[in-house]
């Protein structure tokens, strides 16, 4: 059923089984995000794009919209919700961005900006990642690894290789490469893959090209990610 | 009209790479304006050893040995609003790129296990700090009142933040001005 809901008190229509972020987009207003993506169905693992709705948290990506709902995002509570996930994320892998290719491309931190977010705020985990340089194309820098499973999404649904995967549970959760030896350059991987253009983060690297863009010139550089991700094409690189 | 009480201001680097110091000095004239309002206390602008009371503390580089936990609680028993300025006083930044390391391994590797080491050892002089396992964050060692981030933060947000601080404003960094690296 289509009707319309109140975002922040301003009226957004919907069709049909549209969530209420994709319904928001549709009306030009950003809700943030980090896991999401327009090619794929929702994941709902970041929260980033939690909202309120009658009292209650739910993800913005995932929530189909309803007729006469008052949904609360850019707010002082639900923004601050997304810092402290934020912060959460930061503390749980490595980043230290001053020495990381994808700063200033980074989706990650470019909601770290946009939410001001200025402390890691908890207690570092500072977890030994190794680095896979394997193949000869691309790295894979797994210390940034924010578990969005959009590797595993397009290489599986759009590349058709399964070349990653999650696994384990919990604190012991993390991403792993499909080969009896673990390593990138013993798959099917290639650079021109989505799986390799996809990423949020400074994980999946295409190698030489790191500083091609000097640091201060990147796309979060000069502009903040709640008007890069409204842009058409926006949604699909970084 | 009665003239104001200068600001006391102390800066340190601990495990740092004196970055942010350089940036503090990169706000140029804006240093004459500033000194208007302050007067330095510890610092290495001033080679005073020890910190005494002060208003603002700020505090460059993560904590990486002994010595810079008991400087780190100096500036925090004497400063009413300490500051944590730039990357590795935030995150531990570069110094903590060693922590998933052994630090036994990492003294053997440096000092022991590398050719053309002369009578290797590592090295144990009694006025060295001893180094902590770890690299920290400072506010995993002292409460911290505001973290300025940036490798280092640019001059120009040293001087929006400082300037903010100086005339009781709530310090606030954003848009443009606000970086990791
Ligand atoms: S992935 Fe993003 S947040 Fe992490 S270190 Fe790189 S730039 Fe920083
Ligand atoms: S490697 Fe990148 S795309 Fe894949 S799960 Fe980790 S953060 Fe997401
Ligand atoms: S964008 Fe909705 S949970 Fe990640």
């Amino acid at each position: 059923m289509s009707g319309t809901f109140l975002l922040d008190g301003q009226p957004v229509p919907f069709e049909p089984g549209q969530t209420i972020l994709e319904a928001a987009r549709a009306a030009g207003r950003y809700i943030p995000h980090l896991c999401w993506h327009p090619d794929f169905p929702p994941h709902g693992s970041c929260k980033l794009c939690i909202v309120k709705v009658a009292g209650r948290h739910v993800s913005g990506c995932a929530m189909p919209a309803k007729e006469g709902w008052e949904v609360e995002s850019d707010t002082p509570e639900m923004n601050g919700e997304r810092r402290a996930l934020l912060q959460m994320l930061f503390v749980e892998g490595n980043h230290f961005c001053p020495s990381c290719e994808k700063s200033g491309d980074c989706q990650l931190q470019a909601l770290a900006y946009d939410l001001e977010m200025l402390t890691p705020r908890f207690d570092h985990f500072f977890p030994d990642r190794p680095v896979d340089a394997s193949h000869p194309e691309v790295l894979l820098d797994f210390n940034r690894c924010i578990y969005c499973e959009l590797c595993v999404r397009a290489s599986r649904d759009k590349d058709g290789k399964s070349v990653f995967a999650l696994t384990n549970r919990g604190i012991h959760k993390h991403l792993v490469v499909n080969a009896e030896s673990g390593r990138l350059a013993d798959t099917d991987f290639a650079a021109d893959d989505m799986a390799a253009n996809i990423c949020p983060v400074g994980v999946i690297l295409h190698k030489r090209v790191g500083f091609a863009v000097a640091i201060g010139e990147r796309t979060y550089d000069r502009a903040p990610i709640h008007e890069v991700a409204m842009r058409p094409e926006a949604a699909s690189d970084d | 009209m009665i003239e104001q009480r200068k600001l006391r201001v102390a800066t340190v680097s601990l495990a740092g790479c004196f970055g942010c110091h350089m940036s503090f000095l990169d706000i140029d004239e804006h240093l004459f304006e500033l000194l208007e309002r302050i007067e330095f206390d510890r610092s290495p602008l001033t080679d005073i050893k020890h910190c005494g009371p002060c208003d603002i503390g700020l505090v460059e580089g993560g904590v990486c040995n002994a010595e810079n936990v008991h400087v780190l609680r100096e500036f925090r028993a004497n400063c009413r609003t300490l500051v944590a300025l730039g990357a590795c006083a935030i995150n531990g930044g570069l110094p903590a790129q060693r922590n998933h390391l052994d630090i036994g391994a990492c003294l053997d590797e440096v000092y022991r296990s590398r050719p053309g080491l002369a009578r290797a050892q590592v090295p144990n002089d009694p006025e060295l700090p001893l180094l902590l396992d770890k690299v920290h964050p400072i506010h995993e060692v002292v409460r911290v009142d505001y973290f300025l981030p940036g490798c280092p933060p640019s001059g120009e947000a040293i001087w929006k933040f400082l300037s903010d601080l100086v005339n009781g404003r709530t310090p606030r960094v954003t848009g443009p001005l606000l970086h990791f690296d």
